[in-house]
């Protein structure tokens, strides 16, 4: 038995010589194979993994081992690794298979880092419990009968059900975040430009960030600093250097937390989480933090003006997907036109063509100015807002989620399960950094995060203080 | 009675697209040169693969803003790119990268002159911007299928659109051989639109003579020359015409250019046409152009033709015609500007290169990139004619030649080789004058008596014996001389 959850727990057995990566592999594949029922996977790559493995075991005997050498990591799939077959979740790629690794996986690999498997998720990083695969939706592991959340929910489950050290997600308006705080796991969205987003497949290019799902704060902090940073095949990735977060984890500073008026006030939402944070805010001030609340009167313009941009950045970011150059192709089809139609009618599901007629419809002539242009201008004000806030706190604390988990199949109406992103949008929007915290266990039995959203590229001091959070 | 076409006056816009000389793609560091086997030139971002990103090369931005500065353009600082979305078989990612309401050049303007008076015109320029290249759609090589090569896919282009200012189809061509120079002269496209490196579409209305407004237009595409580009004019302005007078009414529409029967037809109809649905191209950070950038691009900036052609007519003295040969190209005009460097004698330079530099061309079928003299050496031909060192025939039949036969070689040394060095020592003279007046003894006493003019027929016969090598002016005084006494 080699069950190390976290990889740091692994990484001192591995150097103490108490374990290998070949028995830690092992492990979890055997793990994976008796909680097969939780759809964690669409691909266990497990011969693969253990000669890795082994290559690996060789390397830590010879000291040449990279820092995440034995690593477990599940990739949610979308996220591109060569000569793997990637869906995305979705029958329109086919058996399609990446030519070329994502550079967040060549900076795992470079690292040694052990890539286990393809984690489902909703199709296209489209939903918020998982259901929006067409593989099947993926099982919570505290509860069966509930999501794990979305879209990365493979990826949360598999690292909530000890079937990996740590998972990939990425968060285009919670994605990462949510289905952390359903799971009981740390998850985080990285500040928008942080991590390349090259061989990540778009979703909303101006709000996907790649991020870590981990049990553990130092985990997230160690796995962020490989493979956050600049990268010439993403203009949109910064050039800042990224800082030694795993070894800055001690809190420097008592940093200031900002609650937000409008949600303080408002009984609407679960009291047990409301308490949980008033409980929070008052170990913190025992702890000598500052905190203090601040108006942000917008919570109900955030949903919309999200769904408006992501949905048009989509419709234009999945017009690839088309039965031409790869993918799948309709048998039906006879001409261009009808490659076109019939390959995009049966190879999307019902939640991405909704959110691709919709993103078609708010671009089009016409309507783009009632629409994109305003989104667009509500989006600035929610920056500027935001910004507001944290130039006097260094965090604002929020819930991660309305509710705890809900149940597989409970939600079907989309805007309803729109409105399941509603704190975490607000991080997408501004591109700010966001991090899900597992503070609290609900009276269901379900597990529940708390989130702080902090100033652009504070990603140093947002692990540190999380990891203060953490030990209260 | 009128005519019924003179009643009527062509309304006509041009947008050009030119594919850049930069090496690598727009976004992309695959190869953009032309003619590698189809398919060969593709990484998976111009492919559109999953996951890709574009990159921009920052050389697109230099040709853009070098084409700015030679047209009189405002250069924008915050250049945004934007996403143009259509579907097709030869646009992998379902969108073109382009920019929509941030060209990153707005005005300026192009001056054409017509051929026929003489006179000049200026055409406005809307805009110019940068894009992507399709890749291509070959319909013609299989008979079932359409054949996809993305090769082109990426490369960069910029597009130029014109003010709808030019009146004629002549006009059209004026303006379209002025930017293929200009583009030539920048080097930053090669203009040829037999290849495709150079297209046009032309917008066309017709409307009433004095009248303002602008009519339902069609827009015309595919030809692949400039004088296919006049003659798809001149047949659409005919056929809207010959519709409006049979009263029926222009249909807004795209149309294609028949070079086989110089005649267009429609392709599609504008109110089927694609809604394109720009947006902000979120993948790329808008580029900011610096003043900075743009006065280092502007100090590089080579001679331009127009400019050339000012320098040449108003400040060397040369005809417009002359100055126009020689502007026409740009490696005539670097030669001529390196020869005009080495030498003052601005009239024998032109004189030369349209003489014997332009026949050595023409004989040989060459460009004066291979033409065998360097700009030196012909500037110290020049050289020894004004210092009468040579005469010109000698020059010019015997010295010229030789020195093409021998290139790198002083021309002073091989004219002495040759022997074609004037002479104007007093023996040899003297020599040559003695025998031309031996020559013709009767003459001689018709000159004493006062016949001066025969004068010349002993200069002939003084030459003559020379071969040419005889210095005119002391010929003449040592004629005098020798006939006076």
């Amino acid at each position: 038995m080699s069950n190390h959850p976290t990889f740091l727990a692994f990484r001192t057995n591995l150097e103490a010589g108490k374990t290998s990566c070949v028995e830690q592999v092992t492990y979890f594949l055997n793990r994976i194979e008796e909680r097969k029922s939780l759809n964690c996977f669409l691909e266990v790559f497990g011969d693969e993994a253990l000669l890795r493995a082994k290559e690996v075991d060789e390397r830590v005997r010879t000291g040449k081992a990279g820092k995440l050498a034995g690593m477990v990591v599940a990739l949610k799939d979308n996220i591109c690794f060569k000569g793997h077959r990637i869906s995305a979740a979705s029958k329109i790629l086919g058996s399609f298979s990446s030519i070329y690794s994502a550079t967040v996986v060549e900076r795992l690999l470079h690292e040694d880092a052990i890539i286990i498997g393809r984690a489902n998720c909703d199709e296209f990083a489209m939903g918020s419990s998982n259901e929006n695969s067409a593989f099947g939706p993926v099982l919570n592991p505290i509860d069966e009968q509930r999501s794990p959340g979305g879209s990365s929910g493979g990826s949360a489950a598999a690292v909530a059900a000890g079937l990996c050290h740590v998972a990939l997600g990425s968060d285009t308006g919670g994605s990462i975040r949510q289905p952390a705080s359903f799971c009981g796991l740390v998850g985080m969205k990285p500040t928008y430009g942080r991590i390349s987003r090259y061989g990540l497949i778009a979703y909303a290019s101006s709000f996907d960030q790649i991020g870590p799902l981990t049990h553990t704060i130092a985990d997230a902090a160690l796995l962020l600093e490989v493979i956050a940073g600049a990268d010439g095949y993403d203009s949109t990735a910064s050039s800042l250097p990224v800082e030694a977060y795993s070894a800055n984890l001690n809190p420097k500073n008592k940093p200031s937390v900002a609650l937000i008026t409008e949600f303080m006030n408002d009984t609407r939402w679960d009291r047990e989480i409301h308490h949980k944070i008033q409980k929070i805010v008052k170990l913190l001030q025992d702890n000598g933090h500052t905190t203090g609340e601040a108006s942000f009167p917008y919570l109900d313009h955030m949903v919309p003006a999200y769904y408006v941009l992501t949905t048009a950045e989509a419709s234009s970011n999945l017009s690839r997907y088309g039965g031409v150059l790869y993918g799948y192709r309709s048998p039906n089809a006879t001409d261009i036109d009808s490659t076109y139609r019939k390959s995009r009618s049966e190879g999307f599901g019902p939640e991405v063509k909704r959110r691709i007629l919709l993103g078609t419809f708010v671009l089009s002539s016409g309507y783009y100015d009632a629409y994109y242009s305003n989104a667009q201008k509500v989006r600035r004000i929610l920056r500027d807002k935001t910004n507001e806030i944290l130039e006097k706190f260094d965090f604002i604390l929020l819930p991660t989620t309305p509710k705890t988990a809900f149940k597989l199949g409970e939600i079907s109406d989309p805007v309803t399960m729109y409105l399941e992103d509603i704190f975490t949008v607000q991080a997408n929007l501004t591109g700010l950094p966001a991090i899900s915290i597992p503070l609290g266990t609900h009276s269901n039995g379900m597990p529940f995060g708390l989130q702080l959203i902090g100033r652009k590229f504070s990603e140093q001091q947002m692990l540190a203080f999380a990891s203060e959070l953490e030990a209260l | 009675m009128m005519d019924m076409y003179d009643k009527y006056e062509p309304v006509i816009g041009l947008e050009v697209h030119m594919q850049l000389l930069t090496k690598s793609k727009a976004y992309a560091s695959d190869s953009a040169s032309y003619g590698a086997q189809p398919n060969h030139h593709i990484s998976p971002i111009t492919l559109g693969h999953p996951g890709t990103l574009p990159r921009s090369n920052k050389a697109v931005v230099e040709f853009a803003v070098k084409l700015g500065l030679a047209v009189g353009s405002t250069i924008r600082r915050e250049n945004q790119y934007a996403r143009k979305n259509y579907f097709y078989a030869d646009l992998p990612k379902g969108y073109q990268i382009t920019q929509d309401t941030t060209p990153i050049c707005n005005g300026g303007s192009i001056t054409i002159k017509n051929q026929e008076d003489g006179s000049s015109r200026t055409i406005n320029i809307t805009r110019i911007h940068m894009e992507e290249d399709a890749g291509k759609s070959i319909h013609d090589q299989d008979p079932f299928d359409t054949l996809v090569d993305l090769n082109r896919a990426g490369i960069a282009l910029l597009e130029v659109v014109s003010e709808p200012e030019i009146r004629t189809s002549s006009e059209a061509y004026q303006y379209l051989t002025e930017i293929r120079k200009l583009v030539r002269y920048l080097e930053i496209c090669d203009g040829n639109m037999e290849e495709g490196s150079m297209r046009c579409d032309a917008n066309i209305s017709i409307r009433l003579k004095g009248d303002k407004v602008l009519n339902q237009r069609t827009e015309v595409k595919n030809m692949n020359s400039i004088r296919n580009v006049q003659r798809a004019i001149d047949y659409e302005v005919k056929r809207q015409i010959e519709e409006v007078e049979a009263g029926r009414k222009i249909a807004g529409e795209t149309r294609s250019f028949d070079a086989v029967h110089g005649t267009t037809y429609a392709m599609r109809s504008k109110e089927l046409a694609n809604d394109y649905r720009y947006f902000p191209e979120p993948d790329l950070q808008p580029i900011l152009v610096e003043q900075d950038y743009i006065e280092s691009i502007r100090n590089r900036m080579p001679a331009l033709p127009q400019e050339l052609f000012h320098k040449y007519t108003s400040t060397l003295g040369l005809s417009e015609y002359d100055a126009a040969l020689i502007t026409d190209n740009k490696q005539m005009a670097l030669y001529f500007e390196e020869l005009i460097a080495h030498t003052s004698n601005f009239k024998s330079a032109v004189n030369w290169m349209m003489g014997g530099v332009k026949s050595y061309l023409n004989e040989n079928a060459v460009e004066i990139e291979g033409f065998p003299l360097k700009p030196a050496e012909l500037a110290a031909l020049i050289q020894l004619i004004d210092a009468g060192k040579i005469s010109h025939t000698a020059a010019t039949q015997k010295l010229f030649p030789a020195m093409i036969a021998q290139p790198g070689s002083n021309p002073e040394s091989l004219a002495a080789a040759l022997n074609l060095l004037i002479e104007s020592s007093g023996d040899a003279l003297k020599e040559w004058a003695e025998a031309a007046i031996a020559k013709y003894p009767e003459k001689v006493a018709e000159f004493k008596a006062g016949k001066t003019g025969l004068l010349g027929l002993f200069m002939g016969e003084l030459m003559k014996q020379s071969k040419g090598k005889a210095d005119p002016k002391a010929a003449d005084q040592i004629l005098r001389e020798l006939l006076s006494i």
